[in-house]
């Protein structure tokens, strides 16, 4: 029973022989397995929050799992297209079940599934914990820039597009953030912490950041918020503690008028979407 | 060695063709489920086209740090309209509407859908819908442009006053009907129509997904549809579902919208699987490996789809549930198990190249490298990390571009039974090239531009040294699959009537091999015994059946005839 060779042009393969290039495919593998002596960062850096240091070994750890079995597949795919490719009229065994093969890749993927879920948990309960902290900033999302406020200090920091407003924060301690948007879904975006969460109307979004090295970091708007969504920029200041009070101190000082102003605005959820004013 | 069937002289004049309206009176009027699914079929790759050329503007915006092509709403526009054309209308419409209309009733050997004149109104309620959603372009203030997931408050009548949102809303609703009873009519064809022999467990594949699709579609678009309507009555009537000053809660919306939206993934997927199975399993020459387990991982997929929704929703920080992190991971388990069966099926089978399987080939690889990177996305940490860059854009893109691998390995394998010609080899292989290659240097340098910080949606960015060539290797990506594109069309035109494809020229498994090509009004003359999972398998080979693993061949016996 040939299939009737009406395929125009392309027609049925020729065959080749290849027959010792199996060496050829083993030799890079057993290199690749010498060469993992440093656990390869896989894209993603270690970044300058102690979560972010959590997340960046989550994702080694889930990398590693999945070069391993891409590499598993794709070997199996390859060496099938190389050396069962047809070579003959002939029809080959008509295998359809191997049945502890079928459990074996099935028991195995449930295993690995369940040490992700596992490190996956262990890294997210650290990650979303809020331990008690002094050092409290409210971050309010607007159409289209950033506002925060330092609840008891009169200080107060809003800008927008690409007037980059900057938020400080002392290294070394823990942050809490008070995330909320005034009209649309925003994201808080810091690609140095490894972290983004949504700003959302009606709703408190609580969480914790502890930066272990100072430094200006890049954030930004992550989720479609409308027009300006592409320049919803802000940076992030990383100061030592005494650099944090006394940068505190002389904001509050040189603004005390606009402190009187955000006293209004410090309330959490802000329930009538309103427009931001200028700088 | 093909069974030429002969037409039987008495069913000459069966043929409801010859007493009806011809042209396109009949086109108007047909309840055929393969010219209705041939029409869905123009329409799907229509939108392809048209969603593909949305896609090449965007990649050539973004060529450059302060592109200026378009601007920044039309940018909006563009990416919100790519991504609701490529969904809603491509490549959903194409999974269930367009093959699974004209091949699942043949593979079962029904002579229609079960109810053909629903098949009809699926069809025009698809595109009218698509109709009103592109329309939008043509009101003034320009088409949807809050995304394809139209996220409330964005979407409300505050932030988006314009008609285009209307529009999209109208679209949606239109074609989310069009698929619902589309899903009504493959179950209940499913279920009824069976040939005598056609049991659960000798059904193709391919029909199968299928059957777990519709089931899908009927768990989850009435819920989209129920969620548009509450957008819409927000936007016009007055109500407060979802806005916060009224006492709405806007997140609402992103949970009805993701209650359908994960689901919908694999709405999308499970039939491109089932193409893929197939198109393996002929051009292996070898039956389908673990059958059966592929069927239980059909079905587990399409159990677990149905409570991971929220991880789409972690960064939202209001459904934190370790419940939707290790569901999300387990769909891991029954996708793995199917790319092990493909493989099983290839391995030691006599692997014909044809551009089907060259396609289903690359199905294989694109989809595992977005498979592999979607496992990421199901741990909160790694998302809240890559939530909203490209590198969930990279991933997406990886998986939606193996379906369209799958879509063409589709064409290339029925084409020939659908319409009785064979597309041009050549051609294809050459398509194939630039596709498959142009998907990885399109998506590969995203996954990199997503690690390295930049966010989706972005109609200029930074400059940034190490953005820079990431997107220009993207933009190149993306022209190789444009090119691709214009092959397929040019491939299509080519070969019109060139070829003629006869009824088997693959040596294929099911029913639809046994007939004509194409197959006449109501399908069949005459079916063989369906004795198994490949009927027409077993009538051309009787002594090569399938085996378990170290059981010896029977003696050649014949048995089936």
């Amino acid at each position: 029973m040939e299939p009737s060779a009406l395929s125009p042009q392309g027609g049925p393969e020729r065959p080749r022989r290849r027959g010792r290039l199996r060496t050829l495919l083993v030799l890079p593998l057993a290199a690749l397995a010498l060469a993992g002596c440093t656990v390869p960062r896989f894209g993603a850096s270690p970044g300058a929050t102690t979560s972010s240091k959590s997340v960046f070994h989550l994702w080694q750890g889930f990398s590693i799992g999945a070069v391993v079995i891409g590499t598993l597949v794709v070997v199996l795919i390859v060496w099938s297209v190389i050396f069962h490719r047809r070579r003959s009229g002939a029809i080959p065994r008509q295998t359809q079940y191997h049945i502890p093969l079928e459990l074996t890749y099935t028991i195995i993927p449930i295993l690995i599934v369940l040490g992700l879920f596992a490190a996956t948990m262990v890294v997210e309960n650290k990650e979303v914990a809020n331990p008690k902290t002094s050092v409290v900033i409210d971050v309010n999302a607007f159409q289209w820039g950033w506002k925060f406020t330092y609840p008891g200090h009169g200080v107060v920091v809003v800008g927008q597009t690409t007037q980059d407003p900057t938020m400080v924060m002392p290294v070394d301690e823990n942050v809490r953030i008070n995330l909320t948007s005034s009209d649309v879904v925003h994201g808080f975006y810091v690609h140095a912490f490894n972290f983004s969460r949504y700003a959302l109307p009606g709703v408190l979004n609580q969480f914790t950041l502890r930066a272990t090295s100072t430094g200006l970091f890049n954030g930004q708007c992550t989720q479609l918020c409308g027009l300006y969504h592409s320049l919803m920029f802000f940076r992030v200041r990383v100061v030592t503690a005494g650099q944090y009070q006394s940068w505190l101190t002389s904001q509050a000082n040189a603004a005390a008028a606009q402190a009187a102003q955000s006293a209004t605005s410090q309330q959490i959820s802000s329930i009538v979407p309103t427009k931001p004013t200028k700088g | 060695m093909t069974d030429v069937l002969e037409r039987p002289a008495h069913a000459e004049g069966h043929g409801h063709e010859e007493h009806g309206p011809t042209g396109i009176l009949k086109w108007l009027t047909t309840t055929d489920h393969k010219v209705i699914g041939l029409s869905y079929t123009v329409t799907a790759v229509v939108m392809m086209v048209i969603g593909g050329a949305f896609a090449e503007i965007i990649r050539a915006q973004l060529s450059s740090p302060n592109g200026t092509l378009v601007s920044l709403a039309q940018y909006n526009e563009l990416f919100t309209m790519h991504g609701s054309v490529m969904i809603y209308l491509f490549a959903g419409p194409f999974a269930f509407g367009a093959l699974a209309n004209i091949i699942v009733p043949i593979q079962i050997g029904a002579p229609d859908m079960a109810f053909p004149r629903l098949n009809a109104l699926s069809y025009w309620l698809y595109l009218t819908g698509s109709i009103t959603m592109l329309s939008g372009f043509f009101v003034a203030g320009g088409a949807a442009n809050f995304g394809w997931v139209a996220y409330v408050p964005l979407s409300s009548s505050v932030a988006t006053p314009g008609s285009g949102a209307d529009l999209w809303i109208g679209g949606l609703l239109l074609t989310g009907f069009s698929a619902i009873f589309t899903g009504v009519n493959l179950c209940a064809t499913i279920f009824y129509l069976r040939a005598p022999g056609m049991t659960m467990f000798r059904m193709p594949i391919f029909t199968w997904n299928l059957l777990v699709t519709a089931i899908l579609i009927l768990l989850a678009f009435p819920v989209l549809t129920a969620g548009l309507i509450m957008l819409y009555a927000d936007r016009h009537f007055g109500t407060h579902i979802f806005s916060v000053a009224g006492g709405g809660v806007p997140v609402l919306w992103q949970n009805i919208f993701w209650f359908w939206g994960h689901p919908e993934v694999y709405i999308l997927a499970l039939p491109f699987f089932g193409m893929v199975t197939e198109i393996i399993a002929v051009f292996s020459k070898k039956p389908v490996f673990g059958y059966k387990g592929m069927i239980f991982a059909t079905l587990t997929i399409g159990a677990l789809s149905l409570g991971v929704w929220a991880h789409h929703m972690f960064t939202t920080g209001t459904v934190l549930l370790p419940f939707f992190s290790i569901m999300s991971l387990l769909i891991a388990v029954p996708t793995g198990i199917k790319m092990f069966n493909w493989v099983g099926t290839m391995w030691r089978g006599q692997i014909w190249f044809s551009t089907a399987m060259l396609m289903a080939i690359g199905f294989l690889v694109t989809f595992l490298v977005g498979g592999l990177t979607g496992i990421y996305l199901a741990s909160p940490p790694l998302d809240f990390f890559t939530h909203d860059t490209y590198f969930v854009v990279a991933h997406f893109h990886s998986v939606v571009m193996a379906l369209v691998l799958g879509a063409m390995g589709g064409l290339y394998y029925w084409g020939p039974k659908i319409t009785g010609y064979m597309l041009n080899e050549r051609i294809g292989k050459a398509q194939f090239w630039f596709l498959f290659v142009g998907t990885q240097v399109f998506t590969l340098p995203m996954y990199l531009l997503g690690l390295r910080g930049m966010p989706r949606r972005m109609a200029v960015y930074p400059k940034h040294p190490s953005w820079q060539y990431l997107n220009d290797w993207a933009t190149v990506g993306a022209v190789l699959i444009g090119i691709s594109t214009i092959l397929f069309v040019v491939n299509v035109v080519y070969s019109w009537k060139r070829y003629p494809a006869g009824d088997n020229p693959w040596d294929g498994h099911t029913l639809e091999w046994f007939t004509t090509s194409p197959p006449p009004h109501h399908n069949f003359y005459r079916l063989p015994p369906i004795r198994s999972e490949r009927p027409t398998w077993d009538y051309n080979h009787p002594e090569h059946k399938a085996l378990e693993h170290g059981h010896r061949e029977p003696a050649a016996e014949g048995s089936a005839k």
